[in-house]
């Protein structure tokens, strides 16, 4: 198969995806407590009773299930996911102001997870049986089995409180009249904490695998092949080893992109950075259905969106993709 | 049997992994039995550092309950949740995995869309909302860990199945006359039934640390007291009382760690010996 | 042979295993000699250790618990056992070349052919990038590649298995090494590829006059391409000599073993009196594939046969020929698409699975892979008693049946509660035999059974088949890539391609008047003991 098709085929599936993502949505908003008109209003039950007629009338609530399904897809592809009550605010708008913050923290923790776990676990599988190995496998381990808030807890209880070396609440710091370089760097400063903890988690993953896949692939033929040629060891590494074990990192990464943002809902929770992760939690505080609905449509359009993208990246990597 | 204990001794951390575990298990099963305390109940001023006290050796916490207690109990619920939801997800995705790898075709196809729908999700946002939307009981948080954990068992059982059902045994099973039932679980279940014990060990984990993330995010069983739930508590006074989170999100830590490493240990005993030995073909 | 030093003197050599094995040293005290442009086969069964001296020499033993331990390899004035792995490095590819057996893994799979050819030349010269790329296609060329320009930007998965080899030869040779090590390089080829390839490495080897060290297991490959050869077993060389010598006249009884046991291609004297009527038919039966990108491949494009009792017919083909497709539509595992394959009168390719059930037992199957064929889970009892129980035969009945069996393919009762991994190739493929033969079948679908296994044990296995047929007046469908086993076993031959019967006919006809040009050329590709190597 032709990479373009195989691109646009990927594509295609991404947004039946998304689609029955959507109406999963829409039954998940009649399931939730209350009226659905009123959960659209916002809390349960306690919406104003002439906005809730006015939604009811919006989106066909007093018609027959099928037609309000499509009325809500309608809604939702022009991007209206209703209101949130609590915040009298469009749940579209409000997750469009959260998005930057969220996107500055996933985007750095992903690179940095990335790189320091394929770093560390292509660094440990080329010393396989040594106490540097042993090392690398151990701590990817324990971060792999910490609870993500837990460390977040623990690195601000230690460096914000105890230390006081890093900022631990928030994006930036509140009140002050600050350059933007000035202001770059404050955030920065913020983002250190949070992304770092977020990173741990998923360098472990990376790590792990990247070992046990240049393992795996430093026992096939070829690389027996590569030797035989007389291939430099430093070479067969980087060049035979490393660049076929990388492939099945690419999904995995394709995947764990997606997963990050709800990675972020725990880590932007306990440092209070002000992104979709946090807002989530807001609304679940505030029994905000609607507001809490929207948050999961987007991340999973997010999710399908990455899935999208590392397809696409495969196809230029992989040759043998034409093959699928 | 005794090769598979030979090949999990030979691994260190597997043994200290089933030690801990072990003791997580007695803790859990035997808590009215070590503590005979009810852990929401007051038995000491609130904020009551640790080893101060012999009998509220971890201090307490907000409402001056034992966090000793707390952790006792807690061990009860993670460890509860973790199997029960792993046993689900296992009876879920073993099923279909099985049924798209055994038969192939338009079915596998139609499973694996479905199957791929359910990983394309962010889980963790799944679960919230799942939980949020029925009410947090123990009923939903199990319902939801379950499903967004069945896909990977899907997976790995119909990847098992698709290479297990070209072997040619499974076709003198046809030949046999054996039916696609009998074939199924009893020529080629236990085949892969060594790496779906691996996985369950891997996913009791993972649940584990679900369940405590849910907890924490406040949308644990109210009725419960769970680890997650004292992290989720001791949030908000971090800074007057750091034990509150500390010895709860140690206890996840070990848990979630020994089943890795036994995890790892069942891979070490189990995986090697199945391929057929066939012993030093390659000289 | 010429009088000048030897490019590889082995002397003393020993390998030791990883302790628990079956043996402690793979190889024990193996010495011999090569002169430039001399051609030495290693011949051995598997677990002689043939492989492990090629590995040695080129000091790609897995270690530390495989490795030389007594001793010395001399090459180029040095002992190679001595060397560091980076004094190994600047050797391999430059001075020794090495070729495998599994050309489908053993390029890399996202780098392309040209690159992979070139990585030689980086590794070892200092030559720019266009002179590089040019010697790479003239290095194609070399090996009688088509379209080197396009091929060397190619990955390795557009290419066939023997064009992959010929690429593997190309980077092997790319350096005018000294020595060439080939280990195994035309196992996994069919045969008329591996007669190419053969021819391909003797004219390189003869032109650029550069010493061989070739390993096999094949006696008929020794003929094609040794000057000389060395027969291992169990680590030891048993004996060495000049090719012609050792073939003709073998000294060491393991060697003479062996040369017996290579299928002669001579029919047996057989007695054609069978059954009047046919007890199998296939009537323009073919069978086409859809691929999951919609596109189609006929594996059967009409073919009709027909199989009596107590007759055995060989289907002879190389892979993707539809041989195996006709086995598994016999035995109704795979459905056909139009035609009639008719037992016994009866259409049994239009029957359910319900109407199949009263033939199950009477058409049965015997598999290539004696590895495969049994489930590793179940006892070897169960494996043979299953279809026996399912057909509703009492337990203690199907016992006492599955002990006369077992002692039929000559393993004791012990055998029944014991599981596969026990076994032996050869066992476990009497196993197989015996677990067909427990539903007491009229018709044995025998699906390649002997490929996989040593050539020793595989005249054993073959004598077997030709012993039950005789027994149970079988009717006997023997489906194998391999002509001399086709020509002892078989009474017809039917010779497929691309899903076509190119020849069918009486065995010894076919095999020595062939009348299709297709048959004559896989004949002249067989590897024969007979036609000396000049």
């Amino acid at each position: 198969m032709n990479r373009t098709r195989f691109a646009a085929r990927r594509l295609a599936q991404g947004l039946v995806a998304l689609l029955l993502i959507v109406v999963v949505n829409f039954f998940l908003i009649r399931a939730a407590p209350g009226d659905p008109a009123a959960v659209m209003a916002g809390e349960a039950g306690a919406g104003d009773a002439k906005f809730v007629a006015q939604l009811r009338q919006q989106f066909g609530l007093d018609k027959p299930m099928i037609e309000q399904l499509g009325l809500y897809l309608g809604h939702v592809a022009l991007l209206d996911l209703g209101q949130s009550y609590r915040q009298q605010r469009p749940v579209a708008d409000l997750i469009a102001e959260r998005v930057p913050a969220t996107l500055l923290l996933t985007g750095s923790a992903f690179v940095l997870s990335l790189l320091l776990g394929i770093t560390l676990g292509a660094w440990s599988s080329s010393r396989v049986g040594t106490w540097s190995d042993s090392l690398v496998t151990t701590v990817a381990l324990i971060f792999y089995a910490t609870p993500l808030f837990w460390v977040a807890l623990m690195a601000v209880l230690i460096l914000s409180i105890k230390l006081d070396w890093l900022p631990g609440f928030g994006m930036a710091t509140v009140g002050q009249n600050l350059s933007p370089l000035g202001h770059a760097i404050d955030v920065a400063q913020h983002l250190v904490l949070p992304a770092v903890t977020l990173a741990l988690f998923y360098m472990a993953i990376y790590a792990r695998m990247t070992r046990t896949s240049m393992l795996e692939v430093s026992r096939m033929d070829f690389v027996k092949t590569a030797r035989a040629k007389g291939v430099p060891r430093g070479r067969i590494w980087r060049v035979h080893i490393l660049r076929n074990a990388l492939l099945p990192i690419i999904t995995l990464a394709g995947i764990q992109a997606g997963q990050m943002v709800g990675g972020a809902i725990l880590t932007e929770t306990v440092f209070a950075w002000p992104g979709i992760g946090r807002l989530m939690f807001e609304a679940l505080l505030q029994r905000d259905y609607n507001l809490l609905l929207g948050l999961f449509l987007f991340t999973a359009a997010m999710v399908v969106l990455f899935n999208v993208l590392t397809d696409v990246i495969y196809t230029i990597v992989d040759p043998r993709i034409e093959l699928r | 049997m005794r090769d598979f204990w030979r090949r999990f001794r030979r691994n260190k951390g597997a043994l200290v992994g089933l030690a801990v575990l072990a003791a997580v298990l007695c803790l859990a099963l035997f808590a009215p039995l070590i503590d005979g305390g009810d852990p929401w109940a007051m038995v000491q001023r609130p904020f009551l550092p640790p080893f101060e006290l012999a009998h509220t050796l971890f201090g307490t916490d907000t409402l001056g309950r034992d966090i000793g207690t707390g952790l006792v109990y807690g061990a009860r619920v993670s460890l509860m949740i973790g199997f029960v939801s792993t046993v689900a997800a296992l009876v879920l995705g073993v099923t279909l995995g099985a049924v798209s790898g055994y038969y192939g075709g338009w079915i596998d196809a139609a499973l694996m869309r479905f199957t791929e729908l359910f990983q394309t999700v962010p889980s963790f946002a799944l679960a919230i909302v799942l939980v949020a939307i029925f009410q947090p009981s123990v009923g939903s948080i199990v319902t939801a860990i379950a499903i967004v954990s069945w896909p990977p068992v899907a997976r790995l059982v119909r990847g098992e199945f698709l290479t297990l059902r070209q072997r040619d045994f499974v076709e003198a099973a046809r030949l046999d006359g054996q039916s696609d039932l009998r074939i199924i679980f009893v020529e080629l279940l236990p085949n892969a039934a060594s790496s779906i014990v691996v996985m369950a060990s891997l996913m009791v984990a993972t649940a584990i640390l679900l369940e405590s993330s849910l907890s924490f995010m406040g949308l644990g069983d109210p009725d419960l007291m769970s680890w997650g739930f004292m992290i989720g508590a001791a949030r908000t006074v971090l800074r007057q009382a750091w034990w509150m989170s500390v010895f709860p999100g140690l206890a996840i830590l070990m848990t979630v760690l020994a089943l890795n490493l036994v995890g790892e240990g069942l891979s070490d005993g189990l995986n090697t010996k199945l391929g057929g030995g066939r012993g030093n073909a390659g000289l | 042979m010429p009088a000048s030093d030897p490019v590889l003197l082995i002397d003393g050599l020993d390998i030791c295993l990883p302790p628990g094995g079956d043996r402690p040293l793979a190889v024990s005290g193996v010495s011999l000699t090569l002169g430039p442009g001399e051609a030495l086969c290693i011949v051995g069964e598997s677990g002689s250790g043939k492989s492990m001296i090629a590995n040695a020499v080129m000091g790609l033993l897995p270690g530390p618990q495989v490795r030389p331990t007594a001793g010395r390899i001399r090459f180029d004035g040095q002992d190679l056992l001595d060397l560091s792995d980076l004094q190994m490095q600047t050797l391999r590819g430059r001075r020794i070349g090495m070729i495998f057996q599994e050309p489908m893994t053993a390029l890399n799979p996202i780098m392309r052919i040209g690159d992979q050819i070139a990585e030689v030349y980086r590794s070892h010269t200092d030559i720019g990038r266009r002179e590089c790329r040019e010697k790479v296609l003239a290095a194609l060329a070399d090996v009688g590649l088509p379209d080197p320009v396009r091929l060397a930007d190619s990955y390795p998965f557009r290419l066939s298995g023997g064009q992959r080899q010929r690429v593997m030869i190309a980077a092997a040779l790319a350096l005018e090494p000294a020595l060439l090590i080939a280990d195994e390089p035309t196992t996994a080829l069919d045969v008329t590829t591996q007669a190419q390839i053969l021819k391909l490495i003797r004219d390189l080897q003869r032109r650029r006059g550069m010493a061989l060290l070739f390993i096999t297991h094949d006696f008929g490959v020794v003929a094609e391409i040794a000057d000389r050869v060395a027969v291992m077993s169990q680590g030891v060389m048993v004996e060495s000599g000049p090719a012609r010598a050792v073939l003709d006249r073998p000294q060491h009884p393991y060697t003479q073993k062996l040369i017996a046991a290579i299928p002669h291609g001579q029919s047996g004297d057989r007695a054609p009196a069978m059954a009047p009527t046919a007890l199998l038919e296939l009537d323009q039966v073919t069978k086409t594939y859809r691929l999951p990108g919609g596109r189609e491949v006929a594996a059967l494009k009409g073919v009709s046969l027909s199989l009596r009792k107590g007759e055995t017919l060989g289907i002879v083909g190389e892979s993707g020929s539809g041989k195996s497709t006709i086995g598994r539509c016999v035995t109704g595992l795979t459905p056909i698409s139009s035609g009639r394959i008719l037992f016994e009168g009866t259409d049994i390719s239009k029957l359910g699975p319900k109407g199949l059930k009263p033939y199950r037992g009477r058409i049965q199957m015997v598999f290539q892979d004696p590895y495969a064929s049994l489930n590793p889970r179940h006892r070897v009892g169960s494996a043979i008693m299953t279809g026996m129980l399912m057909q509703g035969i009492p337990k203690t009945k199907a016992r006492d049946r599955a002990v006369e069996l077992l002692s039929l393919v000559g393993l004791g009762p012990e055998a029944l509660e014991r599981y596969p991994h026990e076994f032996s190739g050869g066992q476990r493929q009497r196993i197989g035999i015996a677990r067909a033969l427990a539903m007491e079948p009229e018709l044995l679908v025998a699906d390649e059974p002997v490929s996989a296994l040593d050539v020793s044990v595989q005249a054993q296995v073959l004598e077997l088949f030709d012993q039950v047929r005789k027994k149970f007046d079988l009717a006997l469908l023997f489906i194998t890539h391999d002509l001399r086993v086709a020509a002892q076993m078989c009474d017809r031959v039917a010779v497929m391609r691309a899903g076509e019967l190119v020849e069918y006919g009486e065995g010894s006809q076919v095999l020595h008047d062939p009348r299709h040009a297709y048959t004559r050329e896989l004949m002249a590709a067989v590897p024969r003991l007979e036609r000396s190597a000049s």
